[in-house]
Formats: structure tokens, sequence, C-alpha cells
């Protein structure tokens, strides 16, 4: 849909993300590690689902319509655990890494806390998943038309890039209350965060229309009031 | 389409391609076709230049000439065009009255053309190219393909120049047509006429020749890129004159050419020659006595031939560009008397259904191959005649005119190949077993020809269908089948027996029966390839007034797309939405992170002490 819609999504979608970035992460040089390896870790989740999936379908027959979109479903819900997963994985290394990092600061503590290392892996998660959602519509956009033709809404890319936006501030957020059941041993918090996830998945895969996006928005407000308890 | 061409608001046309609601004429080509590349000019009948005396084309509109600064695309295909009335009927269609809402159907053309202004600047171009450019990008070609040629005492390939007793009578047609859309001319009575009654006349003369050779020999030829100024006539005129052909200037004797004769159904055909060479006595003399031998010829048949006034200028043919190098007694026969009866000429909608050429239903391919139309039989007595008079004026015996016949089933299969559909099993028969064998650049794809000349076998794939077709045809018509292997027939000079200066070889595939395969054998026959691309290009007179200068440029992709647009206002908002959620984040991000220790005091580990 041409320039303007390109960076108006770029914007809505990176936006705070990229704010975030600029003024909690930027500094700190041991942040930004974190916030690297952060995103390595979905992307390793990603890929390592997506694997899953593209040998499931590969298998299976090609023909059979409803089969293949059975597939998608459990490839969906597959990745989703897998993130969990390695997000579980990512607060065990970080968990080891404090006590080397203790043993390297000045101080007898880390540098770091493990809430602050919650909120920088999740803000890695989110930006690494935003932008797997994101880029393709986003250089889609740049061309001349829009969608459409085949009876979709207009709206599309403007969704997806609050959709994009939503979901880097949930993972964010998710981060943090993860991790946080995970130091006090509250299974209870993990395993909301892991539901909440799945439902967030179900929601923009199988149904997609504007009022989701405002129910999305919701889950993220309410995820963030979870994390000040 | 002119009212387009003038305005600011169009980008593009798409042009749906029906049969439905035909107009009653339409002709892109000028109402004078190639005025200024034929005979008549200020040094030569000046009067009768430039149409005075009769417009050849009264219905053209000379859209083909027109400079359109837009693309202009034919849609033919039934689906595609579907697909976009769709999309114009969801989206882009007014209700009550007022204007269609955003998203709009919108339309993509590209057809990005490498050639600006015209031959002599991008021949300019290609040469700065070629010349200083390590990569060089050429931007145009000139028009060329192929001439054929045959005849009926076989000349010797390798001896150019004047051939030394030889007079020869040559009987000639055109090749090509075209029309407002690249690479679309079915261009059925304006050539395909031509084409069918001179092949039909040549099989009817050969057998004759061979046993009671006239005195003279004929010489068959099909001038390629007649429809650009006479490219193939030209070309073959300034290679008699520079002695770079097998006969010269010296050695014609007389000229008979083919024009339009499919339309003439029941009315006479017209002889037409020139008056301005008339007026030397000996070509009058000689033209008098063509007429006279022509109209005895048609008095055995169902036909009337009649000349027209003394006064009216040749139509655009190739005999006027021999007749601008020397005063060749010669005649042009057609079926019009004036303008022509085509009311379709060089335009898209001369096929089939323009000839008459129409079939019962119900019949199979094969079936409609052979079955005699109308139109097949109306041309073969034309064939008839013009080979009768061909015998005669080469100095036959007229005792042996009565076994001179045109045959109706070989011109209705000729008609066949070359408005209905040429992939037909007399057609595969007859080519070369590479050629038969299905694939995206084969000539045999589905269809009747297009007779476009095309830029030959340098910069497209393979040979140009039409040229190749006449070629093999004629093998099949003149040539004698020999017993050479395929290895002996791509080199016959290592045998003794076979002659390459006289003679060409041609592997060809041989008919294909229900339950086995064609059997490949070598034919020979005495038809030749001459070049047919402009003598300007040779001379390098990119500007040239006597010669054709056509050339077309190069491209690289033609295709279009479809898609929704949206609302600018739309596009806008969407920009403003996203730079003021960036900054109001940046804003929040920086409040927040500046008061953290504020806000956050509560969140802070506090070391565990130990007591």
């Amino acid at each position: 849909m041409t320039v303007a819609v390109f960076f108006g999504c770029a914007f809505i979608a990176f936006g705070p993300a990229f704010s975030l970035f600029v003024f909690t992460i930027a500094r700190d040089p041991l942040r930004v590690i974190i916030l690297i390896a952060g995103a390595f870790f979905w992307l390793l989740s990603l890929l390592l689902s997506s694997l899953v999936w593209f040998i499931s379908i590969k298998a299976s027959n090609s023909q059979d319509l409803r089969l293949q979109r059975d597939l998608l479903i459990f490839g969906v819900f597959f990745s989703v655990l897998l993130q969990e997963v390695f997000r579980f994985a990512y607060y065990r290394l970080l968990r080891k890494a404090t006590e080397g990092l203790a043993a390297i600061s000045d101080e007898d503590t880390s540098a770091i806390s493990v809430r602050q290392m919650a909120y920088v892996a999740g803000l890695g998660f989110g930006i690494m998943s935003g932008a797997f959602s994101m880029i393709n519509v986003l250089s889609d956009s740049l061309g001349p038309g829009t969608v459409g033709i085949f009876g979709d809404s207009q709206y599309y890319f403007i969704t997806a890039a609050l959709m994009t936006l939503a979901l880097t501030l949930l993972h964010t957020f998710w981060g943090v209350l993860f991790f946080e059941g995970c130091e006090k041993s509250r299974w209870w918090v993990i395993a909301a965060v892991v539901s909440l996830h799945l439902l967030v998945a179900g929601l923009v895969s199988f149904t997609w229309t504007h009022t989701f996006t405002v129910h999305i928005h919701y889950f993220t407000s309410t995820s963030s009031q979870l994390r000040f308890r | 389409m002119m009212r387009m061409k003038n305005s600011s608001r169009v980008a593009g046309v798409a042009v749906i391609v029906s049969k439905t609601g035909l107009a009653d004429n339409f002709s892109p080509h000028t109402t004078c076709p190639n005025q200024n590349t034929g005979v008549y000019s200020e040094n030569y009948g000046p009067d009768l230049a430039n149409c005075n005396v009769t417009v050849w084309n009264p219905f053209g509109n000379g859209l083909s000439y027109e400079d359109f600064a837009f693309p202009v695309f034919a849609l033919k295909d039934e689906n595609q065009t579907q697909v976009i009335r769709k999309c114009y009927e969801d989206h882009n269609q007014r209700v009550n009255g007022s204007a269609p809402k955003y998203p709009l159907c919108a339309m993509q053309l590209f057809s990005h053309m490498h050639a600006v202004t015209d031959t002599v600047t991008c021949m300019r171009r290609t040469d700065l190219q070629n010349r200083f450019s390590i990569n060089p990008e050429v931007l145009c070609d000139p028009l060329s393909d192929f001439n054929v040629w045959t005849s009926t005492r076989p000349l010797n390939n390798s001896a150019k120049g004047h051939a030394a007793d030889e007079s020869v009578v040559i009987a000639a047609t055109r090749l090509d047509g075209r029309s407002f859309f690249w690479e679309q001319a079915p261009a059925a009575e304006g050539t395909v006429s031509g084409i069918v009654t001179l092949l039909a006349a040549i099989q009817a003369l050969y057998p004759v020749t061979q046993e009671a050779p006239p005195t003279r020999n004929i010489f068959f030829s099909f001038f390629q890129g007649e429809a650009f100024d006479y490219i193939g006539s030209s070309k073959m005129v300034y290679d008699m004159k520079r002695n770079d052909f097998v006969i010269d200037l010296d050695n014609v004797h007389s000229m008979l050419e083919i024009g339009q004769v499919g339309l003439h159904s029941g009315r006479s055909l017209w002889m037409h020659s020139d008056p301005i060479s008339r007026q030397n006595k000996s070509v009058d003399t000689e033209v008098l006595e063509m007429m006279d031998r022509m109209r005895s010829a048609a008095a055995g048949l169902k036909l009337t031939v009649d000349h027209p006034s003394v006064s009216q200028p040749l139509p655009p043919s190739s005999f006027q560009r021999f007749l601008r190098e020397r005063q060749i007694p010669g005649l042009v026969l057609t079926d019009h008397n004036t303008s022509f009866i085509n009311r379709y000429y060089e335009s898209m909608y001369d096929d089939a259904e323009n000839l008459n050429v129409t079939y019962p239903p119900g019949l199979t391919p094969d079936e409609q191959l052979v079955y005699e139309t109308d139109a097949a039989k109306s041309l073969a007595e034309v064939a008839t005649l013009v080979a009768r008079s061909l015998y005669v004026q080469a100095g036959g015996n007229e005792s042996n005119l009565n076994n001179i016949t045109a045959d109706p089933k070989t011109v209705a299969q000729l008609l066949y190949g070359f408005v209905i559909q040429k992939n037909n099993s007399w057609f595969r028969s007859l080519l070369p077993p590479e050629v038969t064998k299905k694939g995206v650049n084969s000539i045999l794809s589905s269809g009747p020809p297009q007779f476009y000349i095309g830029l030959g076998p340098r910069v497209h794939g393979p040979a140009h269908s039409v040229t190749r077709f006449v070629q093999y045809i004629l093998a099949n018509l003149t040539g004698s089948v020999t017993n050479l292997t395929e290895s002996q027939c791509q080199n016959p000079s290592e045998l003794s027996t076979e002659n390459k200066d006289l003679f060409s070889y041609f592997w060809v595939s041989g008919p294909a029966s229900v339950n086995s395969t064609s059997e490949p054998f070598c034919v020979r026959a005495s038809v030749r390839l001459s070049k047919a691309v402009s003598p300007a290009f040779e001379l390098l007179e990119y500007g040239s007034r006597n010669y054709s200068t056509w050339t077309e440029s190069r491209w690289k992709s033609i295709r279009a797309r479809i898609f929704l647009v949206a609302s600018r206002e739309l596009e806008m908002l969407t920009l403003g939405v996203g730079v003021a959620v960036l900054l109001l984040s940046l804003l929040v991000t920086y409040f927040i992170s500046s008061k953290a220790e504020l806000l956050f005091s509560s969140a802070r580990e506090t070391p565990t002490t130990t007591y």
C-alpha cells in the first residue's frame, strides 16, 4: 500500500519496542547481550517447531485438506509450548549466569537482578516474535496495492501492526511473570502464562477480526497488572 | 483511441477482444499504404502519387501509425477478462449514482520499451553501446526474416550476378501482415489468399514444366515484410542490382504479382498495370500481350478478368519496388478494381470469417482439413488461372494448358492450415521431426499462424513459422523424395549424385498414421531462403527515405496485474497513527525510565542482611 503505509505500520509495530530498547536497554551492554540472546532463544524454538511441522506435513497426505488444517493447528500449539520450554531453558541459563556475573562484578551481587533479566529476556522474545510476524507483511505493504481482492478487509496492515505491537508487549510481560513464577516456585503463575499464550495464539490464528485485537490489548493490560502483584 | 491519446487522465488501455459487435469496417493501417516507398513520387508519376487518383484503403484510420504514450494491451483470454470484469463490478461500480468507495480495483500494465523517439535515435544509441560499452545493451532490432523463392528450372545458388541465357518470369506475392497489436496478424484476405493461390499454382505448374518445359524460367518468390515498406522486395532488388543474387534485373522478362484475391466471389478479377512505364512502347506491347494471355486463359474457366482504367496507378505491391529500378512489364492481379474490398485490411479482424472460410458443424479436425469450402474452390480457380497464364507467359505450348489445373483439395488443406489451425496432420507431416515435438517454443502451437514479420531467428527463438511452413510446403509440392539417410541429408555435398548448389535438402517427418509413427525421409527441392532485411541497415542509413527503416524496440517483460488500492486518506492515517504511536511510546518510556526509582522503589531487591 505504498511507503506511507510501510512506515506507519513499522512504527506502530515496533515503536514501543524501539523506545523501550533506546531508553532502558541500549545503555547497558549486559542488557543488550541478554536481549539478543533472548531473541536467539526464541528463534531456536521457532526453528525446532517449524521443523517438526514441516516433517509432519511432508509425511502426510498433501491432498487431504482437513488433515493439513489439523496439522497446522497442532503446529501452532506445539510452537507455543516449545516457546515456553525455551523460555524456561533461558531462565535456567540466566540463573546459572548470575553466579558467574556475581563473581566478576565489583560488588557482591551481580550487576543485574533477575527481575531485570526477566524483563529484558521477555522483550527479546517479543522483538523477535514481532519481527517474524511483521516483516513479510511490511515488505508486501510497499507495493501499490492493498489487501482485499479476495474479499478480506482492507485494514489488514494496520491490524497486523497492532497485533504485533500487542504481542511484543505481551511477551515482555509474560517473561517477567514467568521468571517470577520460576523464582518463587509458584507453578500456577507459569501455568497461567502458558495458557494465556495458548489462548492468544489460538485467537490470532483462527479468528482474525478487529474485535479480537481489542481483546488482545485487554490481555496485555491484564498481564501488566498481574506483574505488579 | 484518439480521444484517449489526447486525454491526460488515461494511463493505459486494455482492449477486450471479442467477436460480437464487430464494427462494419476497421483498418488501423493508413489510407494509402506504403505511399512513401512505392514507385510513385515527385519524379515518377507525381499526379498518381499519394493516392491522388485512387484511395486504396478508404476505411484506414492510421491507428497503427499513431504514437501512444501509454501501453495498450489486448486481452483475448476469456478467463482473464472475467476476472477483471468481476473486480470492476465488485468494487468500481457506481452505487445509486454516487462515486464508488475505496478500496478501488486498479490494473497495472508493464511494458517498458527500451527504444525511444525513432529508429535513428535508437540505432545511434545502440551503435554507441556496441562501440564503447563492455556489456553492450541493444535497444532495438531491425525487422528481418527471410524471403522464400523457387524456380521451375533450378538456379545455381553459388553463381551470383547475371545468369547467362536465363530469361525469367517472376511470380510473386507477399508473406506477411500486421495489425494494431504486436504479433497479432491473421491477415487472411490480405496475405493468405495470395500465398495459397501461388502455392496451388506452383503445384499445378510443376509437373508440366518438367515434362514440357517452357522457354523461360519461372521464378516464384514470397516476399516477407511487405507491410513495413517493402522490406523483402527492396532487399531482393538491392541484391539484384549489386550482383549479389542468383539472377539480376537483366534476366527479368516480366512479372506477375498476386495481391488480395480472396473476395472476388462471382465478380471479376482485375489486372493492374503501371501507366507511366506503359508510355514506353515495348513495355506497353508486352503488358497488353500479358493481359490477352490472361484473358484467354480465363475464358476456359469460370472467371472473368478485366483491367481498370488506364490512368489508374498500381495498388501497393512488391512490383512497385522492381519498377523503381527498371521498367519491367508486369501485372498485379487483385479482386478489387479501385479501393480494397477488404474492410479489415491489416487488422486482427482479417481472419477466416472475413475470407468466408466456414465449415459445417460436426466435423473433426481431420475432416475439416480436407473439406473443400467455397473459398477453397474459388481460390483454386484463381490458382489455375495464374498457373496457365504463367505457363503461356513463359513461352509454353498452349496445347498443354488443359493439364494445368490447381487441386482444390490442396487449396483446402492450405487454407485450413493458414487460417484455422496450423497444428494439423498435413503440416506435421511436412515439417522436420524436431519441430513437430511439442514444446513451448514450437512453431506448431494451436490456432492459426500469425503473419507479423518479427525479428528473425537471431533474436527470437525458432525461425518465423510462416516462412518455415511455406518453405516446407514448397519442398513437398515441388521436391522429389530421395533415399538419403539423415546425416547424408544434412551433408549432401559428400555424395556425387547430389548437387548442393542447385537443390536444398530437407529432412521431413513424413505422414503419421493412426497405428504407427512417421518414417522421416529426405526431400530434395530447389527451394531457397534469401535474407529479408532492409538495405537501409546494411548501408547504415537509418533515416533513409528510399528503404524501409522499421525496427522493433527491445523489452524485458510484458505483463499486467490487478489489485485493490486504498484511499490516500487511509494511507496518511496509517502513517499518522504510526508516528503518533512512536512518539507516544518514546515519551512514555522516557518519562517512566527517568522516574523509575520513584515508581518502582518497592520492586528493588533489598540485599538480604544476615544478622
